[in-house]
C-alpha cells in the first residue's frame, strides 16, 4: 500500500470532493422542491397533469441512471447545436460542459425518486387533520402549505435522508462526462501511477464519511421535530 | 418525413440497421442480470442465516460487509472488486506457475453485481425471516426435521411474502445496475447503444431506444412480480 501520491494530488482531491459535493447539492436543492411538486401534481385533481408527472416518474425511475445522463449529454447535447442563436448565447459555456448536464440529470432522476416517497408520505397523513385545517376555514393552499406538506415531511425524513445518501452514492457516474469529480480523479491517479487500489480505498472512504455525516444531521433534524408516530 | 423514417431505418434489426446490436445488448442485461440476481439471492440466503446464526466473529464480519457494499457508490464497488477479481485470480494462477488468463468478462460482470445484490440480499432476506413467528420453526424442530428440509419447507415458503417486495426492488436495481458494467468494457444494452450511437452520430435516438428497451424490462419485470406475490401469499390474510 502506497499512499505518497496524495500529497502530489491534494490540489486535485479537493477540487474533485468540491465537484461531488456540489454536484449532491444542486441535485438535492433543486430536486427536493420539484419533487413536491410532482408528488402535489400526482396527487391533484388534474387528470392529465397527474398522468403526465406518473409517467415522468414512472420513466426515470424505470430506466438506468447512466443511460439518462448519456441521453442528455450525448442526445440533447448532440442537437443543442442546431437550436439557431443558442451557439452564440451566454449560456453556451454553460450548456457545452459536462457538468451541467450531470446536474441536470441527477436532480431530473432524484426528484423522480423522492416525489415517490413524498406521496406516499402524502396519502399517509391522518385525514382528521387535514380536515380539522379546513374546519378552522384554511383554503386549500394554505393547507397544503401548513399542515398536509409539513406533516408529510416529518414522517418521511427517515426515507428522505436514505434517498440523499443513494443520491451521493450516484454522482461518481458524472465522470462518465468529463466531469473532474472525486471518482475522476482517482481515475487519473491510476492512470499516473498504476496504483489501482489505493485511489479507490481513499475514494470509498470520502463516500463513507459523507453519508455518516448526512445520517447524523438527519438524525438532528428528526430529533427537532417532536411527533408520534 | 423522410428524415425521420431515414433514422427509424436505423433501428432495423440487420444491418445496416443497428436494432440487432441493441437487442443482443438487451439479451445480455437481461443474462448478467438473471445471473447476478441468482448469485445475490445465494450469498443472501447464506449470509442471512449467518446473521442469524448469533456465531460472533461470523456476524461481525457480515456486518462489515453488507455496511460497506451498502455505503460505497456501486460504480466503484464494480471498478474495484472487476480489477480485484481478475488481478488476484492472476496471480493465483501466477503462483502455480501458469499463464495469465483474460478473464471471461460476462462472469465477472455476474460475479461483480452477485457480490453487491448479496449485501441488499442478505439484509432482506434477515428481515424475512425475522419476520417468521417462531413458533412455525420450533414446531418444525420439534417434528424433527433436519435443518435444510426445514429450510425448504417452512422457513422458505413463510420468508417469501415478506421478502417479495424487497426481492422485487433489487431484481429491478440489478437490471439498472448492470448498465454500470458498460463502464468496465462489457457490451450490455447501454454500451451496445454508447457503440451504435457513435457509429451513426444519431445519438439521441439510439439513447431513447435504449430507454424504453429498459422500461420495459422494468414494466414486465413488475407484472411477473405481481403474479408471484398473487402465488405466495395465497391462503394468507388479506393486507394493506
Amino acid at each position: 500500500m502506497n499512499f505518497g501520491w496524495i500529497v502530489t494530488y491534494a490540489d486535485l482531491l479537493l477540487w474533485g470532493a468540491g465537484q461531488t459535493l456540489l454536484l449532491l447539492v444542486i441535485s438535492v436543492g433543486l430536486g427536493f422542491p420539484l419533487a413536491i411538486g410532482i408528488a402535489l401534481l400526482r396527487l391533484g385533481q388534474n387528470r392529465v397533469l397527474a398522468r403526465l408527472a406518473d409517467g415522468y416518474c414512472t420513466f426515470l425511475r424505470g430506466t438506468p441512471l447512466l443511460v439518462q445522463l448519456w441521453l442528455l449529454y450525448y442526445g440533447v447535447g448532440s442537437l443543442l447545436p442546431m437550436v439557431p442563436g443558442l451557439r452564440g448565447s451566454i449560456l453556451w459555456p454553460l450548456l457545452s460542459q459536462g457538468f451541467f448536464f450531470a446536474a441536470l440529470s441527477f436532480t431530473l432522476n432524484y426528484a423522480a425518486y423522492e416525489a415517490e416517497v413524498i406521496r406516499g408520505a402524502l396519502r399517509s397523513v391522518p385525514r382528521g387533520e387535514i380536515e380539522a385545517a379546513r374546519a378552522f376555514g384554511m383554503p386549500p393552499g394554505m393547507v397544503t402549505r401548513r399542515i398536509w406538506l409539513p406533516r408529510a415531511l416529518r414522517t418521511a425524513l427517515p426515507v428522505i435522508a436514505g434517498g440523499v445518501v443513494l443520491q451521493l452514492k450516484a454522482t461518481p457516474l458524472a465522470f462518465s462526462v468529463t466531469v473532474m469529480d472525486l471518482y475522476a480523479v482517482a481515475y487519473k491517479v491510476r492512470q499516473d501511477t498504476l496504483l489501482v487500489y489505493e485511489p479507490l480505498l481513499v475514494v470509498s472512504l470520502f463516500f463513507v464519511v459523507v453519508a455518516i455525516l448526512i445520517n447524523r444531521i438527519f438524525r438532528r433534524i428528526e430529533a427537532q421535530v417532536p411527533i408520534r408516530r | 418525413m423522410s428524415g425521420l423514417m431515414e433514422k427509424l431505418a436505423l433501428l432495423a434489426l440487420t444491418p445496416p440497421g443497428w436494432g440487432g446490436v441493441l437487442l443482443e445488448g438487451a439479451l445480455a442485461t437481461l443474462a448478467i442480470s438473471a445471473g447476478a440476481y441468482a448469485a445475490g439471492f445465494g450469498i443472501g440466503l447464506a449470509g442471512a442465516l449467518g446473521k442469524l446464526s448469533g456465531q460472533r466473529p461470523l456476524v461481525a464480519a457480515l456486518d462489515v460487509y453488507t455496511t460497506a457494499v451498502r455505503a460505497i457508490p456501486e460504480l466503484i464497488l464494480i471498478v474495484g472488486l472487476y480489477y480485484a477479481g481478475t488481478d488476484s485470480l492472476n496471480r493465483l494462477l501466477a503462483m502455480f506457475g501458469l499463464e495469465p488468463v483474460e478473464v471471461n468478462g460476462f462472469l465477472a460482470a455476474v460475479l461483480v453485481l452477485g457480490i453487491v445484490q448479496g449485501a441488499y440480499m442478505t439484509e432482506v432476506l434477515r428481515g424475512a425471516i425475522l419476520a417468521i413467528p417462531v413458533g412455525q420453526i420450533e414446531a418444525a424442530k420439534a417434528m424433527g426435521m433436519p435443518p435444510l428440509l426445514r429450510l425448504r419447507r417452512v422457513v422458505f415458503p413463510a420468508l417469501m411474502p415478506n421478502a417479495l417486495p424487497g426481492l422485487a426492488n433489487l431484481w429491478l436495481n440489478v437490471t439498472k445496475d448492470s448498465a454500470l458494467i458498460a463502464v468496465v468494457g462489457y457490451q450490455e444494452l447501454a454500451l451496445a447503444t454508447r457503440i451504435a450511437a457513435g457509429n451513426t452520430k444519431q445519438y439521441f435516438l439510439f439513447f431513447l431506444a435504449a430507454s424504453f428497451i429498459y422500461l420495459a424490462i422494468t414494466l414486465m419485470s413488475n407484472q411477473v412480480f405481481r403474479l408471484m406475490d398473487r402465488r405466495y401469499r395465497r391462503g394468507l390474510p388479506q393486507s394493506a
